[in-house]
């Protein structure tokens, strides 16, 4: 181990967002899913701001300071809001048991951990190991959107693949312009809001936030 | 030579005296948490005195294994307490033992705790015996895999060799040791039955596990069975703090750091248990068929330990 210190707080956050991302898949209660992923958001802000202090890349503190307002304390707010509005505050049944899901997590790890190699090798950063990590937790993300049934874990799992896909992009090229951040960003807002508004609209019609009722979905 | 026998006798005495209060502190911070008046510091001693002045009430179809089981868990629980280094790292008996035949101590106390609660025929006592047969198959891979993660660092599954590798050379963060020390936590609780795979202070039959096996013991067994509880907790406190907060503990060799490997010790203790009583009171203890799914997530996330060790620490 020859890292400076940063760098091997910024690999330390990086398994913690993975840590977190099977935190997720394994949560069964909404107020525990938001709660979860709160903390990947600042996990994720946390290990922005040290990639820009150390890498001297100023517009990551803007990403940092964004992912922070954003991820952190806005939408979880929003979040925790509507399931009061909403009264969802129960268990959520995955479609397939956890352990299940879990040991298709593990292999969905394995399978990014070694496409990650090749592509890491390439990019110049110094985080690049990282890239692995930040690939595994978009899967994982993505294989929590698959297996909840709820509109409201599958949200939450959008959000954090967005969360690996922001990570991923820190790692391999030290983030991307401001602009596409920005927008990005404007992006997950309108996404939360306009589906926060979807909510109402699938309990009205269908008195449930089960989305499995939206594939028998007719014109009458 | 001579001093590491010294030091060696010396550990495994201080576990031995230890124990008891390290289980007394967890009661104390839980009762302060609950809003309860709490009870002695000194109680679980009290406790042992109270039981060993007893005499003891055998039940009738007991064979000679109920009588010497609780010697032999007893024994067991002072040897592994034998192998972590607590205090310096200087442990003559520690090439006899290494990680894997500590799991193999363990092992051994449990099958002969399961083995006496069998022997008498009770209701309780076989149920107890299969929760535990449950659980403990659950754990164990995932504990070894804990192991196996510090080993891949240290390149070594000696306890000596992975305190010194971790803690007196130069510092590094390893991810992969965050992994394992969560899997740590829910593998000792479900090792150590306390709260959310068993709840140490329950008679009830719906969800006992442990206390299920020993209802049986009383005097001077129970007081054996009770100190060897106290011993599991405090090697299992002593094993987290030697993979993952060894920093305080005396090199070999180095008595002058004793006094403040004795200091960082009690300290990290008193933090440790001040941590289990607050896991245990934000907790709720979990129904028992949830358990093999909590054991599984641990034993995927030491799996995951080691994948990030070779993805980041190589």
């Amino acid at each position: 181990m020859s890292l400076t210190y940063h760098l091997q707080v910024v690999n330390l956050l990086a398994a913690l967002l993975l840590l977190i991302a099977f935190a997720m898949l394994s949560q069964r209660r909404i107020v525990g899913l938001i709660t979860l992923f709160a903390w990947q958001g600042a996990a994720l802000a946390t290990s922005t701001a040290i990639v820009a202090w150390s890498t001297g890349q100023h517009h990551l503190y803007y990403s940092a300071a964004l992912t922070l307002g954003l991820k952190v304390v806005l939408v979880p707010w929003y979040f925790f809001r509507l399931i009061r509005q909403l009264d969802v505050d129960r268990e959520v049944e995955p479609m397939i048991n956890i352990p299940t899901t879990m040991l298709i997590g593990i292999i969905l790890v394995i399978f990014a951990f070694n496409l990650a190699l090749p592509i890491s090798q390439m990019a110049g950063t110094v985080t690049r190991s990282t890239l692995g990590i930040a690939l595994a937790s978009v899967l994982l993300a993505f294989l929590m959107m698959i297996t909840r049934s709820k509109a409201i874990p599958q949200v939450i799992g959008f959000l954090a693949m967005e969360n690996g896909l922001f990570f991923a992009a820190t790692s391999a090229t030290y983030g991307m312009p401001l602009v596409v951040e920005l927008g990005v960003a404007l992006d997950v807002l309108v996404a939360v809001f306009v589906l926060g508004i979807f909510f109402f609209h699938i309990r009205e019609t269908f008195d449930s936030m089960d989305l499995k009722h939206m594939e028998r979905l007719r014109e009458k | 030579m001579t001093t590491g026998i010294a030091l060696q006798i010396g550990q495994t005495l201080l576990a031995l005296v230890l124990a008891p209060m390290l289980m007394g502190w967890v009661n104390v911070c839980r009762a302060w948490l609950q809003g309860r008046v709490a009870p002695p510091l000194l109680q679980p001693y009290y406790n042992l005195r109270k039981l060993f002045h007893k005499d003891a009430v055998l039940a009738h179809d007991a064979t000679r294994l109920f009588r010497f089981a609780p010697y032999i868990i007893f024994a067991c629980m002072v040897l592994a307490a034998g192998i972590v280094p607590t205090l310096a790292n200087d442990l003559p008996f520690s090439p006899a033992a290494d990680v894997i035949a500590l799991v193999g101590l363990f092992a051994l106390a449990r099958v002969f705790q399961a083995l006496a609660a069998l022997d008498i025929g009770t209701a309780f006592g076989s149920l107890g015996a299969r929760r535990e047969m449950l659980i403990a198959f659950l754990a164990e891979p995932a504990l070894l895999m804990v192991f196996f993660t510090a080993s891949l660092i240290s390149q070594s599954t000696e306890l000596p060799h992975i305190v010194d590798r971790l803690a007196h050379q130069e510092f590094a963060l390893y991810p992969s040791l965050a992994f394992a020390a969560v899997a740590f936590w829910m593998v000792s609780t479900a090792e150590n039955a306390r709260i959310p795979v068993d709840n140490p202070t329950t008679h009830l039959e719906l969800t006992m596990i442990h206390e299920a096996m020993v209802l049986e013991y009383s005097a001077r067994h129970l007081a054996m069975i009770e100190w060897a509880v106290a011993l599991k907790l405090f090697t299992y406190s002593t094993l987290g703090i030697a993979l993952f907060l060894p920093w305080g503990i005396a090199p070999a060799g180095d008595l002058n750091a004793l006094p403040l490997a004795l200091l960082a010790l009690a300290l990290k203790l008193a933090i440790g248990g001040a941590a289990l009583a607050l896991l245990e009171t934000v907790n709720a203890k979990m129904r028992l068929f949830r358990a093999p799914e909590f054991l599984g997530t641990a034993f995927l996330l030491a799996v995951l330990g080691m994948l990030t060790h070779f993805l980041l620490e190589v």
